[in-house]
């Protein structure tokens, strides 16, 4: 399967979107880590901006940043989110409150805990009826996502954007489900490969299991495996380098080989 | 699109094990609702299968121990679905059978009863918790490829309410762009505190059982359950059995707002109208709906709203969440096969 892609974004430490992540990739800027702030969603209203959380804005503004590069209106697309853990905060907040004699659920809190809600912001923001599965498959959320938005978007014959994304999470389930950094990245993917872009992607499924590609970037290499979705950088380096080549990286039970070709 | 096939189906939910059963209660009108009696919650009504609890996982490993995975692994056992499964993987291959199922809450209910034994010290929930293998959204099709022996990719679909209907989109895509050769389609939601505390959090809990469709209409009653079909490509496998044909599908995003659906059904017309069209139907040509009809005042005004406007008054149709309540991330799949009869 074979797609363009023509817009891409990252917010992660260090990484703070796209053109200043692709310095950092091509090593011409030095990467240091820092706090991971994307910016508001502008497209909510103030008071569902408040309501919304930090997964969100960092789902919107992944999503956002792929489609002004891409120069696509995001009713336009249609939508892959993925990410493992949803909103942990929300999820463990929920979980004390009920487990707590006398706790109370609220009623925000619990409609941002489904894991749907970052996709339900996005096409609530842009008045969109444009449809957006929500997907999660722990750490390979990355790779099952890349999978599927290749496949909608070849089969559908339209644009598609694939945002992933994750937080660590508070509490006791954050003991055991170690996330220790916020990041994210996003890619617009068309399906017409005459089209303009930064790269070509050709994806093909193994069933047989492969080592996941590390990233070639020392500073790097520890980002990666913080994160389910920090698990995209070392196509997301192939990518800023502009070079020609293959990233295999684990796809469960399977392998996902991205052979990615400069445009 | 080019045409797939059902060939093998299976579902459980509180009417019923099996295709069979659930029919026979369908049939005798008997519900499957009771009186909420869940660990101490006593709001409105549920619809709990029974048995569940004493279930124990015919295969697979014990990280994968969990209310959700017991109900997958009920239906599984159910209307030769494990057999069908096999002659599948026989043909095709495994590396072939994808997994692509819905689910809203997973194995919630095992990080719920961790919270209750959180150690006061280190704050660690107890070390029986596997929280990968229960709570995760991806615990289930990682069990059911386990269970069911197969290799091909796997996928949870985790869209709420619409997880698995959504699902056979999903599998549709992977299928026609040649990922797999079959994909086990479908979906599990177990009772949970989470969603009985939050639905009553949202006001959306009736309280006697659910009365979808009703003018008296009070809200809904949550209700569990699980079902799997195998979608393949139509003639692939000639001698595989033909329950259905799926011939058209619509997906839309309501786009309006978080917990209440758009009351001029926007949305769900671009859904039913794209599925009409795909399958090249007028919709004339449709002999039943099944409704999400959830039983909430917003909800079900809104679908007669959307049946109205695409289908006119003439085409019959009702909701099933009054036999078996609404079982959240499943409804798609138990009422897809409800339909399919």
């Amino acid at each position: 399967m074979r797609v363009v892609v023509q817009g891409v974004s990252i917010w992660g430490p260090g990484l703070s979107g796209w053109p200043q992540a692709e310095r950092v990739l091509r090593g011409e800027e030095p990467w240091q880590d820092g706090p991971v702030t994307p910016p508001p969603a502008q497209c909510l209203p103030a008071n569902e901006r408040r309501r919304s959380g930090a997964l969100t804005r960092l789902a919107l503004a992944l999503a956002e940043e792929a489609c002004q590069q891409a120069g696509f209106q995001p009713s336009a697309l249609r939508g892959v989110f993925a990410c493992s853990n949803s909103d942990g905060a929300v999820v463990d907040s929920i979980l004390s409150a009920i487990t707590t004699e006398g706790g109370e659920v609220s009623p925000t809190q619990f409609h941002n805990s489904v894991h749907n809600a970052p996709a339900g912001y996005w096409t609530i923001g842009h008045h969109t009826h444009v449809p957006v599965v929500a997907l999660g498959c722990y750490d390979w959320s990355f790779t099952q996502g890349l999978l599927k938005a290749v496949a909608e978007c070849v089969v559908e014959k339209t644009p598609t954007v694939l945002v992933v994304y994750d937080l660590p999470i508070p509490g006791p389930i954050g003991k055991v489900r170690i996330t220790e950094n916020p990041f994210g990245c996003a890619f617009v993917l068309h399906p017409d490969i005459n089209q303009q872009g930064i790269c070509h992607l050709d994806i093909r499924y193994d069933a047989a299991f492969a080592q996941h590609d590390h990233v070639a970037h020392p500073d790097l290499v520890k980002l990666m495996h913080t994160n389910p979705a920090a698990m995209a950088l070392p196509l997301l380096e192939k990518i800023a380098t502009g070079e020609e080549g293959c990233v295999k990286m684990a796809c469960l039970p399977g392998t996902l080989s991205a052979t990615v070709k400069p445009c | 699109m080019n045409p797939l096939v059902l060939t093998a189906g299976t579902v459980v939910s509180a009417i019923g094990n099996g295709l069979s059963e659930q029919g026979a209660a369908l049939k005798a009108r008997r519900s499957g609702l009771t009186p909420c009696d869940f660990f101490g919650i006593t709001t409105g009504y549920i619809g709990r299968v029974p048995g569940v609890e004493d279930h124990v996982l015919t295969r697979g490993s014990g990280e994968f121990v969990c209310r959700n995975n017991a109900l997958a692994d009920m239906a599984c056992q159910q209307d030769g679905f494990d057999h069908a499964v096999q002659e599948a993987v026989a043909f095709y291959g495994a590396d072939r059978i994808a997994v692509v199922v819905g689910t809203s809450t997973s194995g919630i209910l095992s990080a719920e009863n961790a919270y209750q034994e959180v150690d006061p010290q280190t704050g660690f929930p107890p070390p029986i918790f596997h929280q990968a293998g229960t709570q995760d959204l991806f615990s289930l099709p990682r069990f059911l490829a386990e269970r069911l022996g197969t290799k091909g990719p796997l996928l949870t679909v985790s869209n709420a309410c619409a997880s698995s209907s959504r699902a056979f989109v999903d599998a549709r895509h992977w299928l026609e762009a040649g990922v797999c050769d079959a994909v086990i389609v479908g979906g599990a939601d177990s009772l949970c505190r989470m969603t009985l505390r939050g639905f009553a959090s949202l006001g959306l809990v009736s309280d006697g059982p659910t009365r979808p469709c009703d003018a008296a209409r009070a809200g809904i009653s949550i209700g569990e359950g699980a079902g799997f079909v195998l979608l393949e490509r139509a003639g692939a496998r000639p001698e595989a059995p033909v329950l259905a044909r799926l011939t058209g599908y619509g997906v839309s995003s309501d786009g309006y707002h978080m917990s209440s659906p758009d009351p001029a059904a926007r949305g769900a017309v671009i859904a039913m109208q794209d599925a009409l069209k795909l399958a090249n139907l007028a919709p004339g040509q449709i002999d039943y709906i099944n409704l999400h009809g959830t039983g909430t005042l917003v909800n079900d005004a809104m679908e007669d709203q959307a049946v109205s406007a695409v289908f006119g008054k003439n085409v019959p149709c009702s909701s099933t969440k009054g036999w078996t309540g609404h079982t959240l991330g499943a409804s798609g799949i138990i009422e897809a096969m409800i339909s399919i009869g």
